[in-house]
């Protein structure tokens, strides 16, 4: 068993067992990939609705992106708890912001920071909250899409992705996007990635919403299945190269 | 305004509704020396009147860069005016951590506003005896307000507050109304003949006043003094009614001795009328 040792006041144990007992040590409920781009108009950000227990697929109907003030989208791949608690966080700051009501309000930029620095103290408390949080946004007609992770690593890019995504996702990214998507491009290239992670991510399921933040505000689409194709000829017979496996 | 038995103490009320302590507050900004602020759509100039304890000392520092986009001038207790300087410089800092983002000047000031207001509601403090005037940008653009001892602010397209304001106030009364579309130059201009309003007489050299702008675009900053004189040679050439006569010509440096009576300009403040804010 990994235990750390709280440097604390060590004659009482029982109260270490109690202080080791409250931090996240892993997580339980867990989301797959976010994949997000930026485009024309603003920001796309694409979500499966499965969180996973373990290596079961148990909860279908999980939303894991989710709109923040006027202004911002946030997605989170990781601890589906931990994502509400930042929810809540996230919140409360939107509420006090809005209680200023003096015409000025925290853009996507104000909000990824906010967060990397909630993160990033986390972890200094070795008390993580264990995702990896996709921020985008449009605000005064510039568009934002940053990540931080549970650690505290945060960056900006046109095109991010979390988990799986990073490696399947990322690559066709890197490739295929460019400035000035329209919305139908960008949707595209985000199913395209999202197909990818379907075949490939055992914690995928093929129930998808497709975020889209605009000058305007948030839509967030109704959820969908994308058609897959599993009619491969070598499907039909997959131990014909390696006789006698399975 | 005269003793009476309610001005001991910041939490005693007056028959009247009145809290003396806070109102004797107000009194020590108007001892100060003056200082102006004045903004258009986009800039905020402040400035303010340099005052030295006696000719051998420099001059007192009286506006602060809070962040590149705020700034404050005060007047009257300048030690309390340092203080809440480094409050604010504190807050803009931790607002700047956090976001990675400039905090709008109207939520500064209501942070100061309500730290000012503290002091006018325990017993065993004393309010602050220091005006200020913090001009800075939020989403809207530039702003200017004066925090009052007394725990308010307000807003205001130019305000003057220290001794002599009151020269400087009828001057902006005036001018006013062109300044939200002013350049920037025409501003620092107008803020410099406000100043010389509070002088009343003394030949206006660079080295009496401090200039400082700041705009949307345009970090805070302090104007050097050759950007000052010869601001004040575009104007000192033209002789005005209300200048004495025999000053104001057209030399560069304002000729020295030749100051004219009343050359002190710091101590014994007297003639200030007793005017409300």
């Amino acid at each position: 068993m990994t235990t750390f040792t709280v440097p604390i006041d060590n004659g009482d144990s029982v109260r270490i067992a109690e202080e080791e007992s409250q931090r996240t040590l892993y997580p339980y409920v867990t989301g797959t990939s976010i994949v997000a781009i930026k485009y024309k108009d603003g920001v796309l950000m694409a979500s499966d609705m499965g969180g996973s227990y373990g290596s079961t697929l148990r909860y279908k109907n999980i939303e894991r992106v989710k709109a923040i003030g006027k202004h911002s989208l946030l997605g989170a791949s990781g601890e589906i708890s931990d994502f509400q608690e930042i929810l809540r966080y996230l919140d409360e700051l939107t509420l006090n912001d809005n209680m200023w009501d003096d015409g000025n309000s925290l853009g996507p930029k104000e909000i990824h920071n906010y967060l990397t620095r909630v993160m990033y103290n986390r972890r200094n408390k070795f008390n993580p909250l264990w995702n990896t949080l996709v921020l985008g946004g449009v605000k005064n007609g510039k568009s934002y899409l940053g990540m931080v992770s549970m650690i505290g690593v945060s960056f900006e890019d046109d095109h991010v992705a979390t988990g799986f995504g990073n490696h399947l996702a990322r690559p066709i990214l890197r490739d295929e996007w460019h400035a000035d998507l329209s919305f139908e491009d960008g949707v595209k290239l985000l199913e395209k990635c999202m197909r990818v992670l379907l075949y490939r991510d055992r914690s995928a399921i093929n129930k998808l919403q497709i975020a889209k933040i605009t000058e305007e505000g948030v839509t967030v689409s109704q959820p969908y299945s994308l058609k897959t194709f599993w009619e491969f000829s070598s499907f039909h017979n997959p131990t014909a190269g390696a006789e006698g496996s399975w | 305004m005269f003793r009476n038995q309610y001005d001991t103490d910041v939490t005693t009320w007056s028959p009247t509704g009145r809290l003396f302590q806070v109102e004797y507050a107000m009194e020590a900004v108007k001892q100060g020396s003056a200082a102006i602020g004045l903004r258009s759509r986009s800039h905020v100039v402040l400035a303010c009147v340099n005052k030295a304890q006696s000719e051998l000392s420099s001059h007192q520092r009286k506006i602060f860069k809070v962040d590149d986009h705020i700034g404050v001038a005060i007047a009257g207790l300048t030690a309390d005016g340092r203080v809440l300087s480094r409050y604010m410089r504190s807050e803009s800092i931790n607002h700047s951590f956090t976001y990675e983002s400039p905090l709008p000047v109207g939520r500064l000031v209501v942070h100061l506003a309500d730290k000012a207001q503290v002091c006018t509601q325990r017993s065993w403090k004393r309010p602050y005896g220091v005006g200020l005037l913090v001009g800075g940008l939020d989403e809207s653009g530039a702003h200017l307000y004066y925090n009052c001892p007394s725990g308010n602010y307000f807003e205001y397209q130019a305000f003057a507050i220290g001794s002599r304001s009151q020269a400087a106030k009828t001057y902006l009364e005036r001018k006013f109304e062109s300044f939200q579309e002013s350049s920037k130059e025409d501003l620092i201009k107008d803020a410099i003949m406000a100043i010389r309003e509070t002088l009343q007489g003394e030949t206006l050299k660079s080295s009496l006043c401090t200039v400082s702008v700041l705009g949307v675009d345009e970090p805070f900053h302090f104007l050097d003094q050759e950007s000052i004189q010869k601001v004040i040679d575009t104007f000192e050439k033209v002789p005005e009614e209300e200048e004495d006569a025999g000053e104001g010509e057209a030399e560069p440096e304002a000729a020295p001795g030749a100051a004219g009576t009343g050359e002190q300009g710091g101590s014994g403040d007297q003639d200030v009328a007793p005017m409300e804010i």
